[in-house]
């Protein structure tokens, strides 16, 4: 018994490379993100951020801007950097990585648009701690070359931005009745604040998964068929 | 970036199975580490001046509406718990309490603004209240901060109807009921908001409460 836990503690540092993500074209690690591997609705990934912004507009494409930034720029300087880095101490370092170019973002937001960055409050500093961005640096950006891990980058901010408008869009749309702050009904028209509201935004997000679940059992039969 | 990089597929292990040594791993922690220490603090310093200017012009809009647009501004800072005209060496403007005094063109006083808070529904609901503190009439006020609830609470910064109800009024103190009053110290409270009609009406008072003593005793105290 002891000698196999020995043995194992010993091999324990694996090699990255056994769990790389198979070699595909650019695009389709671009396109990944956005559709097929959507962060938001297939990863079930950064549904804080999500749940809590998402009842307006600007807050969407603000969050998702920031997301973004730090996405691609810690992926480009992970990929460059994964021969530098030891293995034992790589999520420390992604950590630092992800941390210093959040800080950046917030800080230019409150620079720049300090509205946006008064409404975001505490969820821009808290894009540290998002697994979207964690976990592409580690199952990605950490094991392939930097056209790839940017590529992927991309796809991912723009499929979480993507998922963020789509909440945004129904929840500002019905909850306050405006789009981008701009009034859509004329003065009659009772905004449904419940969709502004939290429970809003779970029965928004649900819906959305439930629409997203739906699609791909269906994209699925089809596939069936087809082999048939 | 290189173009046989990608045709590789996986790369190759990037450390030996063998571990690595403390020493670099401290060096490498520490590389990042200092790294992007140094990265923050350039763009802190590029950042800190539009910050703190947004932060300036933010109390400054505030101050002007709740006076109704004075022609100057006179800033006292609060010391212990005496104003003065003077801000303590080392402390910063922004960070100290101040009171604002507006003065119209012909140079009367026509009001002070002060920043107050209290707890509301959420939490707490900041605002810039603004009065006169020799007949004790609200001048105004205006919500710096609040996080209540939308489309109920939130109403105390977003229904202009609801701070017009407030212009006037004398604090004697200011007391809120849930029926349409003419009373001068009465205000009319949201429906379905009355706590956070309640947080507005408690901060007005809290300022006048705290600041007209200490205004009259600066006055007192020889200051202009």
């Amino acid at each position: 018994m002891t000698a196999i836990g020995v043995e194992i503690a010993v091999d324990a540092p694996e090699p990255i490379v056994p769990g790389a993500p198979s070699p595909q074209p650019l695009w389709l690690d671009f396109w990944r993100g956005i559709a097929d591997d959507n962060p938001v609705m297939i990863q079930m990934l950064g549904l804080c951020p999500t749940m809590a912004i998402s009842n307006q507009v600007s807050n969407g494409l603000g969050m998702g801007a920031a997301t973004l930034f730090v996405l691609v720029c810690s992926s480009l300087l992970i990929s460059s950097l994964r021969k530098v880095i030891p293995n034992e101490v790589r999520l420390a370092t992604y950590i630092l990585i992800i941390a210093t170019f959040v800080t950046i973002s917030d800080l230019v937001m409150q620079a720049y648009f300090p509205l946006l960055s008064r409404t975001l409050g505490a969820f821009v500093p808290l894009i540290v701690v998002n697994c979207i961005i964690l976990g592409r640096a580690e199952a990605f950006a950490g094991k392939v070359g930097v056209r790839r891990a940017v590529a992927d980058a991309f796809g991912q901010g723009f499929g979480f931005m993507v998922a963020l408008l789509i909440m945004c869009i129904v929840r500002e749309v019905i909850g306050s009745g405006t789009f981008l702050g701009f009034q859509l009904f004329g003065p009659h028209y009772e905004p449904w604040v419940f969709m502004i509201m939290p429970p809003g935004g779970f029965l928004t997000m649900g819906l959305m998964f439930l629409t997203m679940g739906w699609w791909g059992e269906r994209k699925k039969a089809k596939l069936a068929e087809v082999a048939k | 970036m290189s173009g046989h990089e990608h045709s590789h597929g996986a790369p190759a292990a990037p450390t030996p199975d063998a571990g690595s040594s403390t020493a670099r791993l401290l060096f490498t922690l520490a590389f990042f580490g200092s790294l992007g220490g140094g990265i923050l603090a350039y763009t802190y310093q590029q950042t800190l001046t539009p910050i703190r200017k947004f932060a300036g012009e933010k109390v400054e809009a505030a101050v002007k509406e709740v006076l109704g647009g004075p022609a100057t501004i006179d800033t006292l800072f609060l010391v212990g718990d005496k104003l003065s005209q003077e801000l303590p060496a080392g402390a910063d403007v922004l960070e100290a309490t101040k009171l604002f005094i507006g003065f119209n063109e012909a140079g009367e006083r026509i009001g002070v603004a002060v920043e107050e808070w209290t707890p509301g529904f959420a939490a707490e609901v900041r605002l810039m209240v603004g009065f006169n503190p020799t007949t004790g009439a609200l001048t105004g006020f205006k919500v710096l901060a609040q996080t209540e609830t939308p489309g109920l609470g939130d109403k105390i910064a977003k229904d202009t109807s609801f701070a017009s109800r407030f212009m006037g009024k004398i604090v004697n103190p200011l007391k809120g009921t849930k029926n349409p009053t003419t009373d001068p110290s009465t205000v009319q409270t949201l429906t379905g908001a009355t706590i956070s009609s309640k947080a507005v009406i408690k901060v007005i008072n809290k300022a006048v409460e705290t600041w007209k003593p200490r205004l009259e005793a600066y006055e007192k105290g020889g200051g202009k």
